[in-house]
């Protein structure tokens, strides 16, 4: 195939940034969407030109480090899906395909296709957790958790915590990532004791960290690569007016 | 082979810390003897942790909750990206909840069997106990483990045992776990215990007076160079498969910081212990960047064949005709059939494409079929297996496994190997701790499947956090300064080493050179080594590192984020590594886990051990970047569970 891709090229994080095109030819339907950009790269450094800086590890669509905006959607036009995932066969011979970096108040980029994704570290350290230091812990079958309760935790706890869902707010909000955890605990019988100060304090977290706020625009479930659901956001809610009652 | 051109032998490394006496009550008694730090000294004292995976952050986070002062650093941009996060199958613990006749010694004596012969009895009994307590505890963090309908854990059996003891979250056991330890991680941090690094990468380790002091690291954002100074080091960097260039590790899985320590005087042992799964995406192109493991599972119900005649090959696989068709596992080995372990059926699948009836791109692929299933099981009792696996197949192959054979082909996915540690965890090097995938020592030549996650927690929940006293309470040590003479050479050796990147400006890209040292790697120094392959490889690595060091041509600047710089400084440690695999491989002459020497097989092709001459750790010395690596063997001793011959036909 040949494609031309229009990349975010910034030099650092306040340096200016703009679109720059590339031909990309001879690539192979079955490489990923990451390997056609290594393959650029290759071509760009033996040029004498800067490659492209991006974010990307496990490249198996868990760990949550790659990050693109592709023609204007996060992670891309493949539903539940990574960019690392992302295969080339999904689009046509001579496609110009624009990528751009996450983009979040809350989120700045550091180069090119590279952005700061600490504050989400932040909401977690601020109560996404339970407290439970090594060696205090009970039987594991002392507490027996409903299949249910166990299934719809796991579920939440897919999350891999990319930042997606910020990306594609029209409020660069963090409420899905933050909902999904508050669930995830939440419907643990070990998360109870914590309930109520986890969901203000990781709430409060989130605004210090100059996330937007929520108003159930719902793009960021439609980009989530683990279809985690907007229902987590309403649980989210629903647990906030409770603990904030009980104040 | 005696010591020879490549190597030189010296005196046998022995574990100081090793308890004797009866192996049930060995941990309890070293537990016991082992020096304590009193709560109010232990905030004086300093930990480095590198690395956040299983080990490093489990280890991070608990130092950090009995009140030590925690320096943790990775190379992602956040704690919760470690690779152990891809880990998909289970975690073994000993706990018995089937009532189907496990225990701590069965445990054991499973580990012990499966790294066939190879690994220290008192490291694998204590592992087995302390599994017991892993699941605990992550089931306090909120772990949200599979139950069933009565809300007890549930457990899946797995490969090489014939007890039901892994527990699973989904095929997403690894990320759970992870996620137990990295919020444990973040509580410390939010609490103000532990300082995370994120971004940061080690590129050298400092010692002061003999001991383990601090490391240097790279901002991997805006290129500055620091020293970073503690009373101890710990390592949890992971393991070194990528040595290979294609494998399963994340893409930035390197051996850097072990390397580094390794060169500073801390022993490497078994390098060339790979473990090798057979499951796996097979290449696309020569544009591959990485490889995909499918969970092993897949060999419950699929058929694994390739064509009886080279001819067939590039036929679609429909049109071949089932009496033209040669299911080798099942044909070679009757009773276990398409079940054989993992280096039986990887081994295999190497030879059958060897002989040119490979299928898929390159002849690099054989089938895994399901339609005897289906006919047997139904479309849907198959997807309902294997509905998850089967639809990541299709995303990334294009092809639908439902209607044509899935293709797998054998990647390398976990490395025994590395850095020589005692019954403490503690390397040769005073003051540096080793953990997890970054240690060499309770898998022996091969890792039995759910024994990675069970390691990585062990090492860092409940075995470091209990020897790292015994070391500490000698400390805090004198402070070290940026100044003094050992912290201005390390430093300078870092400075050193990327002005000589960027200086080279050759005319090929540091990724060029790591695809042809994987090719190397993986032809001589894969599934089956052999004297003449591994000589030639030798000499193929070293041709190579003198080409990279005048050709290699890195971009950019080192104040600055630079990929290509930070991979520059992996692959030139890889390239080293390498040779010491080859040199490790070269001296091991018998076939022995998951490696299979030419030269040692018995009659109809088997594995061929030698307890006689290789009951051994092999735990090497650097000498010098042209230096003979020296040898210091440390015997195995097997008092439990001993050593007999596996078999599987």
């Amino acid at each position: 195939m040949d494609i031309k891709v229009r990349v975010w090229r910034q030099a650092g994080p306040s340096a200016a940034g703009k679109m720059v095109t590339y031909d990309v030819k001879g690539i192979s339907p079955d490489a990923s969407f990451l390997e056609m950009i290594d393959v650029l790269n290759e071509t760009l450094i033996l040029n004498g030109d800067d490659p492209i800086a991006f974010d990307h590890d496990c490249r198996e669509g868990i760990c949550g480090m790659c990050s693109m905006v592709i023609n204007g959607v996060a992670h891309g036009p493949e539903k539940a899906t990574t960019t690392c995932q992302l295969h080339m066969r999904k689009f046509k011979d001579g496609d110009v395909i624009d990528v751009e970096p996450w983009r979040a108040a809350a989120f700045p980029v550091i180069k090119d296709l590279v952005v700061d994704r600490t504050p989400l570290d932040k909401i977690i350290q601020a109560g996404g957790y339970i407290t439970a230091p090594t060696g205090t812990a009970p039987d594991a079958h002392a507490t027996p958790v409903p299949k249910k309760d166990a299934d719809a935790a796991f579920e939440a706890a897919t999350c891999i915590g990319c930042g997606a869902c910020v990306a594609a707010c029209p409020n660069g909000s963090s409420m899905l990532f933050t909902a999904a955890k508050i669930a995830h605990l939440g419907l643990m019988p070990q998360g109870q004791p914590e309930r109520d100060s986890r969901v203000i304090d990781m709430l409060q977290a989130q605004d210090d960290a100059g996330f937007g706020g929520c108003t159930n625009a719902g793009e960021c479930t439609t980009v989530c690569p683990k279809g985690i659901p907007m229902s987590l956001i309403g649980r989210l809610n629903s647990d906030y007016r409770k603990a904030i009652s009980k104040r | 082979m005696t010591a020879s051109d490549f190597w030189a032998e010296g005196e046998p490394v022995v574990d100081k810390a090793a308890p004797d006496g009866p192996v049930e009550t060995r941990w309890e008694r070293r537990k016991f003897s082992a020096k304590l730090v009193n709560p109010a000294n232990r905030r004086k004292l300093t930990v480095i942790v590198v690395g956040t995976g299983l080990a490093g952050g489990s280890a991070a986070a608990t130092l950090a909750e009995a009140g030590y002062k925690v320096k943790s650093y990775c190379y992602q941009d956040s704690p919760r990206r470690a690779h152990s996060i891809a880990a998909q199958g289970g975690i073994n613990a000993a706990k018995n909840y089937r009532n189907d006749g496990d225990s701590v010694y069965r445990l054991f004596y499973d580990t012990v069997k499966g790294g066939d012969f190879r690994a220290r009895e008192s490291n694998v009994y204590r592992l087995a106990q302390v599994s017991v307590n892993i699941i605990d505890q992550c089931v306090a963090q909120g772990v949200p483990f599979a139950r069933e309908y009565g809300g007890l854990l549930d457990n899946r059996s797995f490969g090489g045992t014939q007890v039901s003891r892994t527990f699973y979250a989904r095929g997403q056991t690894g990320q759970q776990l992870l996620l137990g330890a990295y919020q444990a991680l973040e509580r410390q941090i939010g609490l103000g215990n532990v300082e995370m690094n994120t971004r940061h990468e080690m590129l050298e380790l400092i010692i002061v007076d003999g001991k383990a002091r601090g490391i240097v690291v790279r901002d991997m954002i805006t290129g500055e160079i620091t020293t970073e100074f503690a009373d101890a080091v710990v390592l949890a960097s992971g393991g070194y498969g990528n040595v290979f260039f294609l494998s399963t590790n994340a893409k930035g899985c390197n051996v850097t910081a072990t390397w580094r320590a390794h060169r500073k005087g801390a022993l490497f042992a078994n390098p060339c212990y790979t473990q090798i799964h057979p499951t796996c995406i097979p290449e696309s192109g020569s544009h591959q960047s990485k490889l995909t493991l499918m969970s092993e599972s897949l060999r419950n119900d699929g058929r694994v064949w390739v064509p009886k005649d080279a001819k067939d090959c590039q036929k679609p696989a429909g049109e071949i005709a089932e009496e033209d068709r040669d299911y080798y596992l099942e044909r070679i080995y009757p009773s276990f059939g398409n079940l054989v372990p993992r280096d039986i059926a990887s081994r295999a699948a190497k030879n059958v494409c060897d002989e040119g009836r490979g299928v898929g791109p390159g002849g690099l692929g054989v089938y895994l079929d399901f339609a005897d299933a289906i006919k047997r099981l139904g479309r849907k009792a198959v997807e309902a297996k294997y509905g998850n696996l089967f639809e990541m197949y299709e995303r990334i192959t294009g092809e639908d496994p439902y209607e044509t054979p899935m293709r797998i082909y054998p990647a390398v996915h976990y490395t025994m190997g590395g850095l020589w540690v005692d019954y403490d965890l503690q390397s040769t090097i005073p003051g540096l701790f080793v953990i997890g995938e970054a240690n060499f020592s309770d898998h022996g030549a091969n890792r039995l499947g759910a024994s990675a996650l069970m390691q990585g927690l062990a090492d860092g929940y409940f075995v470091l956090p209990n020897t790292i006293s015994n070391y500490l309470a000698a400390g805090p040590f004198p402070a070290v300064s940026a100044g003094d003479a050992p912290v201005v050479e390390a430093r300078k050796q870092v400075e050193d080493r990327i002005a000589k990147f960027l200086s080279i400006d050759g005319d090929r890209t540091v990724d060029s050179f790591h695809r042809e040292l994987g090719q190397i790697m993986w032809e001589y120094c894969g599934m089956e080594r052999s004297e003449e392959g591994l000589t030639k490889a030798i000499g193929l690595i070293r041709a190579l590192k003198e080409e990279f060091w005048t050709r290699v041509k890195v971009p950019g600047k080192g104040e600055e984020l630079n990929q290509n710089l930070e991979k520059a400084g992996r692959v030139a440690d890889f390239i080293e590594l390498g040779e010491l695999m080859c040199i490790d491989a070269l001296h091991r002459r018998e076939s022995c886990g998951g490696h299979f020497r030419a030269e040692s097989q018995t009659p109809d092709g088997e594995a061929l051990r030698h307890d006689d001459e290789f009951s051994y750790a092999a735990a090497w010395e650097y000498f010098g970047a042209d230096g003979k690596p020296v040898l210091h063997k440390e015997d195995l001793n097997f008092e439990y569970v001993h050593p007999s011959t596996r078999s599987y036909k």
